[in-house]
């Protein structure tokens, strides 16, 4: 396509670089420095979307990130295949790169011709508040009609098909002074910030271009120089000071708790030279001394009928395309407006070659300089006159206008043929990033515009958002902001208007769709509705009609929308109230929240020495808490079934090994060791010698069982303390809080050792001949080292903490190595096993193994709530000790109850069955719901050992009801079980000296 | 018995494929001697450094002497740092220096590995996990502190203006790697 709007000279875009993008299928042209949007105009058509309710077609509203219409589907790198589309990126703000391919959405079969239009013709149905009384409607309707059929056609854009590929990257940054916005204000702000060098300042704005509203202005001076050429010296004043950041493409989204602020940088998507792996986006974290926000201000739309087709735009928008892209939005424009901003567009657009004609609703006694600077140019102007309605479908061909009476009556209509309507309604400062940091907001009659007031954090608003319009006063504005002054010499801005909400008219207000909210596609009559049926608080209005809740946060809508209801009401409008401002500012990818944190860096997974190991024996693995640990170990043809069978046989009648190295391990040193471990612990520790092991029961201070472990006193005064794998982290801050605020007189300090040893369990009849061989400076036998206690020496050459141990009810040890050397000494241990057949397991042999024991596991049996009592350990409770942590909850009266759950074994009637985890335990399977329970399953397993399942659970009263018949749920009902005692597997002969 | 040592040390983390050199270098450091040393003030009375590692700096700080490297984490808190086959030795010679008073001494060799990661933007390549403000005025060269670097626990210390040092349990050393990696490819040369 050619562009045949594009004019012939100036504009900020570089003529030298053409470039070419696809727009539903078609190429579009123009030239680096130019927006889709841009592009699109200097083609000739303004048609740029469908809207999200009625279908109907839409055009190029704004020029900036407050664009509510011309969404478009943009693939960034279609080159590279699937994946680097994203919807609902907004035209007038993507910066044109040759190769994009956009489309624009929200229609079928194509943009020209949408099926979805009928909506349109049915908009009496789809009514504000139509999917909530969807609710009152008949229930089939809901399932069959409503929510398949408006779910589908709700949302704006599809999603992607696959996995993003992009990288994107996180930044955590400092500033003493965050400016937010270069245009005048804030580039004023940031040369006082940073002026004597002391102070970090970071300048972002959502452009590509710095400059704000100066890029549109084509006849300001400043001191003399055009208004481009002031923001070129001040840029690069700010760019040589080594104490400045600047990031174009930043968008300042969100402002949170002490100055936290987060942006998005758009690092890759523009550039043509990106390197394979550069970040798409970066998301900031900023925590900054001071916030200057200089975020400008939104133009409002006018409020008439039929004033969303394509071809009518804000009038400030008009002026950024004919002056910062060079391109005329059409040959025939009608300015409408209630003030004098609007005029300048006119001016410009009559100097670049486009017939204009004005329609002021004010009278020309409202009006200022403007309208004489206007008529001598020899435009025409006609003031106090209301437009009634826009002309055209799918491009603006005409707007009827007519005079206003004195008495607010309309007068005859007149026709103005047009191809273009830049319509003004005024200003609103742009107060979200203030209202996210919390601050209060003011309503300034004068200027019809919330304002910043009570600040909340350390912040303050400069130029527009501050309400200040006129040029000179906005760089004033931002100097002061900055901390310093600066006066110049500015053109003077046209500045003032008239607010109006809804334009009068002469037709039927019920049948007129006058858009409020573009978006949304919200019409004033719709909040007409809201308003009668009863809603007057504009948080609620907002809920109903949806005004306000598009993507765009109803930048451009929120006021008309608020006066709307104000007058209504007859009410001052800042008794209505004004909506709360979200982040963030504007849409952000997901890719960008999520950052780097995805696929393998989405959480650590933790491994041990010998997963590598272990991993090529062909193991399953499972999660516990971020470590991965084998689960079992399937020989070929094996499922999980047979190959725990398997592996607990071997365990009982030779050996097996497990990589128990994810235990928490701490150590514990100092002359207050035993002390303080008596304090932390239910048992008694001081009389345990050293090179004995004692298993420990940890309560928190509510009494409950927190977390259990063997513990071994290495010296009088250090003890290696063991934790349950996913408590180790819990145990050591439990313990580290004690020491540091309850008992920081004791002379103890903690150190975590779970990653200096690994930890290889050799557990079964042949443990010991395994072992052995590799042993050096510890004496082996029976009566030197019984079961319960630890000895040092060497293994393999390497020092070690040899426990012998057992949570398998087997003879067993604990081989504690420092961690390099696991893997060697596994090796060489399994090497050795070979000869009585060594089998190495997972967890869930573990599990079983425990189980046919009747031990614990910390987490399964105990759920938070469990006393020492309630899982058969209350002989680890010491009656003596004057105190430990959770001795006093364990005489509430709660506590002592006597039908709290207890630790049971429950034994299906059936052997084979394995009962579920969780399942419930109740006394009458019969019995009405909600049926009482009487307890409930913890663990299950079927035992190979035992040859049957075996189950275990904490049963109300339990320990007095062995024997007792109960029933346990099942997926389609209830099984008959019998209540046991919770060990399950006898030895034949005592394999533990215990 | 064996009197010989069989078992031979592994390293705690392989190298990922992304971590190679560029401008910004990412190095697994050798095994080192790493010592956690606590105690109260009152026990270390008055001195100024135990076993040639100071013990008198401000907390956050890293101090150099020789081979030796200490750096207080807390009040009462110091990693001991020394070449890989003279950790006994130290331990030794501090448990001796010291003996008698209330401190505590654990071996953590194993537990810890170290990169090192250096080159003109090391401090952006740090800021993708860590949420410090790294300038030199608040993280100057000789600071070292425990910290987080995204999901992971970790001590930071800074060498040089460029030179960091990121130290983390062996178990997150893949990931602490691979953030690093990861963070380090928007700063590749064409």
């Amino acid at each position: 396509m050619s562009q045949p709007f594009r004019i012939q000279s100036g504009g900020h875009i570089d003529r030298s670089k053409p470039i070419s993008v696809s727009f539903n299928g078609k190429t579009l042209n123009g030239y680096r420095g130019d927006t889709v949007a841009s592009m699109l105009l200097a083609s000739g058509s303004h048609l740029a979307g469908r809207s999200f309710k009625y279908h109907r077609p839409r055009g190029i509203l704004s020029h900036g990130s407050d664009e509510p219409n011309a969404l478009l589907s943009v693939d960034w790198r279609p080159e590279k295949g699937k994946g680097r589309r994203d919807p609902n990126n907004r035209a007038s703000v993507v910066e044109a790169r040759n190769g994009l391919k956009t489309e624009t959405q929200n229609h079928w079969p194509s943009l020209e011709r949408d099926v979805g239009a009928l909506n349109d013709i049915l908009s009496p149905v789809f009514v504000a508040g139509f999917y909530y009384k969807t609710f009152m409607w008949p229930r089939s309707a809901w399932e069959k009609v409503y929510e398949p059929v408006i779910r589908r056609a709700a949302g704006l854009g599809e999603a992607p098909e696959v996995a993003d590929p992009d990288r994107y990257a996180n930044r955590h940054a400092y500033a003493d002074i965050l400016v937010v916005g270069a245009g005048p204000a804030g580039l004023s702000a940031a040369l006082a910030a940073s002026e004597d060098g002391s102070s970090r300042v970071l300048l972002a704005d959502e452009g590509f271009l710095f400059g704000g509203a100066l890029l549109n202005d084509a006849t300001s001076t400043i001191d003399g120089k055009p208004a481009k050429a002031w923001v070129d010296e001040m840029v690069a004043t700010l760019d040589a000071r080594e104490n400045v950041v600047l990031l174009p493409r930043t968008t300042v989204f969100g402002y949170y708790n002490h100055n936290h602020v987060a942006m998005v940088e758009r690092v890759a998507d523009h550039r043509d030279d990106a390197l394979e792996g550069l970040a798409r986006e970066r998301l900031w974290q900023v925590r900054a001394g001071k916030v200057i926000i200089a975020a400008g201000s939104h133009e409002r739309p006018l409020v008439f009928e039929n004033n969303d087709r394509p071809g009518i735009m804000l009038a400030e928008s008009a002026r950024a395309f004919i002056n910062r892209y060079a391109v005329k939005p059409g040959n025939r424009m009608v300015v409408a407006t209630s003030g004098a901003s609007a005029y300048r567009t006119a001016l410009d657009a009559k100097a670049a070659g486009i017939a204009v004609t004005i329609v002021d609703i004010r009278l020309g006694e409202d009006c200022g300089t403007e309208l004489a600077e206007a008529r001598e140019a020899g435009i025409e102007v006609l003031t106090g006159h209301t437009v009634v309605k826009a002309l055209g479908k799918a491009r603006v061909t005409g707007l009827i206008v007519a005079p206003l009476g004195k008495t607010g009556g309309v007068g005859t209509r007149r026709t103005l043929e047009c191809d273009t309507v830049a319509m003004s309604g005024g200003w609103t400062p742009s107060v979200h990033l203030f209202s996210q940091s919390r601050g209060k907001l003011v309503f300034d009659a004068d200027i019809d515009a919330f304002l910043p007031g009570q600040s909340v954090q350390n912040e303050v608003s400069a130029g527009a958002c501050h309400g200040i319009y006129d040029l000179s006063a906005i760089i004033a504005d931002g100097a002061k902001a900055g901390g310093g002054s600066r006066e110049v010499t500015a053109s003077a801005t046209f500045t003032g208007f008239q607010p109006v909400r809804v334009l009068p008219t002469d037709e039927d207000p019920k049948k007129v769709k006058a858009f409020v909210d573009f978006q949304n596609d919200v019409t004033a009559k719709d909040i007409k509705l809201a308003v009668r049926e009863g809603f007057e608080s504009i948080e609620h209005v907002k809920r109903y009609t949806t005004t306000g809740m598009a993507t765009d946060q109803g930048k451009t809508s929120n006021m008309n929308a608020l006066g709307l209801v104000a007058g209504l009401l007859d009410r001052p409008l800042p008794a209505i109230g004004t909506t709360t401002f979200r982040p963030p500012y504007t849409p952000v990818t997901f890719g960008a929240l999520v950052g780097p944190s995805r696929e393998e860096r989405f959480e650590p997974v933790r491994k041990t020495a010998i997963d590598g190991w272990a991993e090529a024996q062909g193991a399953e693995f499972e999660p516990v808490g971020q470590w991965r640990r084998a689960h079992y170990f399937p020989r070929s043809g094996e499922d999980m079934h047979a190959a725990v069978n398997r592996e607990c046989k071997a365990v009982r009648t030779s050996v097996g090994i497990f990589d128990a190295s994810t235990l928490g391990k701490i150590e514990v040193v100092g002359p207050d060791a035993a002390e303080f471990m008596n304090r932390m612990y239910t048992n008694a520790w001081t009389k345990l010698k050293v090179g004995g092991c004692r298993y420990g029961l940890m309560l928190g201070e509510n009494g409950f069982v927190m977390d259990d472990g063997v513990v071994a006193r290495l010296a009088e005064d250090r003890f290696h303390v063991t934790t349950t794998t996913g408590g180790a982290a819990r145990v050591f801050q439990h313990m580290e809080d004690y020491l540091q605020t309850e008992w920081p007189d004791l002379d103890v300090f903690i150190t975590s050792i779970t990653e200096q040893y690994a930890v290889i369990a050799l557990q079964g009849p042949n443990a010991k001949k395994v072992l052995e061989p590799f042993v050096s400076d510890i004496d082996m036998s029976e009566d030197a080292f019984p079961h319960m206690s630890v000895r040092e020496g060497f293994i393999c050459g390497v020092p070690t903490r040899l426990f012998r141990v057992s949570f398998t009810g087997e003879a067993g040890f604990e081989v504690n190595v420092p961690a390099d050397y696991a893997a060697a000494v596994w090796k060489a241990l399994y090497e050795e096993g070979r000869k009585y057949d060594i089998t190495p397991y997972g967890t869930e042999t573990m599990h079983v193994l425990r189980c046919e024991m009747g031990f614990i596991i910390v987490g399964q049996e105990t759920d938070g709530t469990a006393t020492p009592d309630d899982v058969g350990l209350s002989g680890l409770v010491s009656k003596v000790k004057p105190d430990f942590v959770g001795k006093r909850s364990l005489s509430r009266p709660d506590i002592l109850r006597k039908d709290r759950k207890q630790l049971v074994g429950v034994l299906a009637k059936d052997p084979k069955e394995v009962l579920d985890e969780g399942a419930m335990v109740v006394d009458d399977p019969t019995a009405p719901v909600p049926m009482p329970i009487a307890g409930h399953v913890t663990s299950s397993y079927h035992s190979s050992n035992c040859g049957r399942s075996i189950a275990m659970a904490m049963v109300k009263g339990g320990r007095d009801r062995i024997g007792e018949t109960v029933w346990v749920t099942t997926p389609k009902g209830f099984t008959e079980a019998v209540i046991a005692t919770s060990v399950f597997y006898q030895h034949e002969k005592e394999s533990i000296d215990a | 018995m064996l009197e010989v040592n069989l078992a031979k040390r592994a390293p705690a983390v392989f190298l990922a494929e992304q971590a190679g050199r560029g401008p910004i270098d990412i190095v697994l450091q050798p095994t080192m001697g790493r010592l956690s040393f606590r105690a109260k003030e009152a026990a270390l009375e008055g001195r100024s450094e135990v076993s040639g590692l100071a013990v008198d700096g401000a907390i956050n700080t890293r101090r150099e002497n020789g081979d030796l490297a200490a750096m207080r984490l807390g009040p009462d808190e110091w990693m001991f740092l020394c070449d890989d086959g003279e950790v006994d030795n130290l331990a030794e010679r501090i448990a001796e220096e010291m003996s008698g008073k209330a401190f505590s001494l654990v071996d953590v060799s194993h537990r810890d590995v170290t990169f090192e990661v250096s080159g003109a933007a090391s401090d952006a390549v740090i800021a993708s996990g860590s949420p410090l403000d790294l300038s030199l005025e608040a993280f100057p060269v000789g600071m070292a502190t425990r910290t987080i670097f995204a999901k992971s626990d970790i001590v930071l210390a800074r060498l040089s203006q460029t030179t960091w040092q990121v130290t983390c349990w062996r178990s997150f050393a893949t990931y602490v790697q691979g953030y690093l990696a990861d963070a380090a490819k928007d700063f590749a040369v064409a």
